[in-house]
């Protein structure tokens, strides 16, 4: 760990973590905050804009089975 | 920190509450001097068993149009993941589980907060009682082109010769790199308690300069913990040409899925996507 936790977090390693994974508290809509009080954005337009998904390899998630981004 | 719930900042804007974590009550309240999203001080907000760890942030920012815009700047996301980041990172230095919630999980109220808890309180303490005592460990393996040692085609039937043989070896070189991505990923699955795939990086962000052949998260007791790393560093070792990354210990970001939430009265349910293989 030692010298892994003290190296700065990649921003790509974050958000793959933040983007992808942690809870999800809301449908995977937008937000919608007129009529009820939970945020969430969607992510997805940001996601592919900023990181179009890489040439396939045997070992990446397919669309079909991609996490909720 | 007043607990109204509602309420405007010191300069009279409108604040919302950004949501970072979920622990159990029993937890240490969030440190002093730590600050997250936008430099804001952190408050607890318990309910029964549970206890929602947010900050205030300006609604001018976070609400949805606004948000939408600024998820589109690079620097305001890596500024915003980064202090989300840093207060998950303070949380977990504390033993006990910590949920870490998806970026940008904002509620307009505390009582909203509340709710949240509330409405999830028991698949929130079963994924507690599932991560507690565990660890995410990141491992990604990158490969860069094959090397190309041929002389220059002295003729057009050389040329297409070679491209020919030279696609044939490239293929092999790759069929072959992710022969060994593969078996990583299962020799490190072995000893993880679970695991799940990330898509492939994209080179522009991580700036590796080879191709991402796995990226993988693995979720790891603290009892395995050195075995772990122990067996990423003789994969490590073991590598012929492709390079093995290791980072960690995360926050269980990538096993956090609560499934079956309660759903939101206007929103579609969303479909169970378990990856973990």
């Amino acid at each position: 760990m030692n010298e892994l936790a003290t190296r700065e977090i990649a921003l790509v390693d974050l958000l793959d973590r933040l983007l992808a994974g942690g809870v999800v508290l809301t449908g995977n809509l937008t937000l919608r905050i007129a009529d009820v009080d939970l945020v969430r954005i969607d992510l997805r337009a940001l996601v592919s804009s900023v990181a179009p998904a890489a040439g396939q390899t045997a070992l990446a998630a397919t669309d079909g089975t991609e996490e909720d981004i | 920190m007043t607990d109204t719930g509602t309420g405007t900042l010191a300069d009279g804007e409108r604040r919302y509450w950004y949501v970072y974590a979920v622990t159990p009550a029993a937890g240490p309240p969030p440190p002093d001097g730590l600050r997250g999203v936008d430099g804001a001080p952190l408050c607890a907000v318990p309910h029964d068993d549970l206890t929602a760890v947010v900050g205030a942030v300006p609604a001018a920012d976070f609400a949805e149009e606004p948000l939408r815009r600024h998820l589109e700047d690079l620097a305001w996301l890596e500024a915003t993941a980064r202090g989300h980041q840093r207060v998950i990172d303070a949380l977990t230095a504390d033993p006990g589980c910590v949920l870490p919630l998806r970026l940008a999980t904002v509620c307009r109220d505390t009582a909203g907060v509340r709710r949240l808890l509330s409405a999830n309180q028991e698949r929130f303490l079963e994924a507690i009682s599932r991560l507690a005592g565990r660890a995410e460990w990141g491992v990604k393996v990158f490969a860069d082109a094959p090397e190309r040692t041929e002389t220059a085609p002295a003729t057009g039937r050389d040329y297409l010769r070679q491209r020919a043989r030279r696609r044939t070896t490239d293929d092999e070189a790759w069929r072959r790199a992710e022969e060994t991505a593969r078996a990583v990923h299962l020799d490190l699955d072995a000893v993880a308690e679970q695991s799940r795939l990330h898509r492939p990086q994209d080179p522009r962000l991580s700036g590796e300069s080879g191709r991402n052949l796995l990226n993988g998260a693995y979720l790891v007791p603290q009892e395995r913990e050195q075995e772990f790393c122990a067996l990423v560093g003789r994969l490590a070792g073991q590598l012929c040409g492709p390079r093995l990354n290791l980072t960690g210990p995360w926050a269980p970001y990538s096993f956090a899925q609560v499934n079956d939430l309660a759903p939101d009265p206007d929103s579609a349910p969303e479909p169970a996507r378990e990856n973990a293989t």
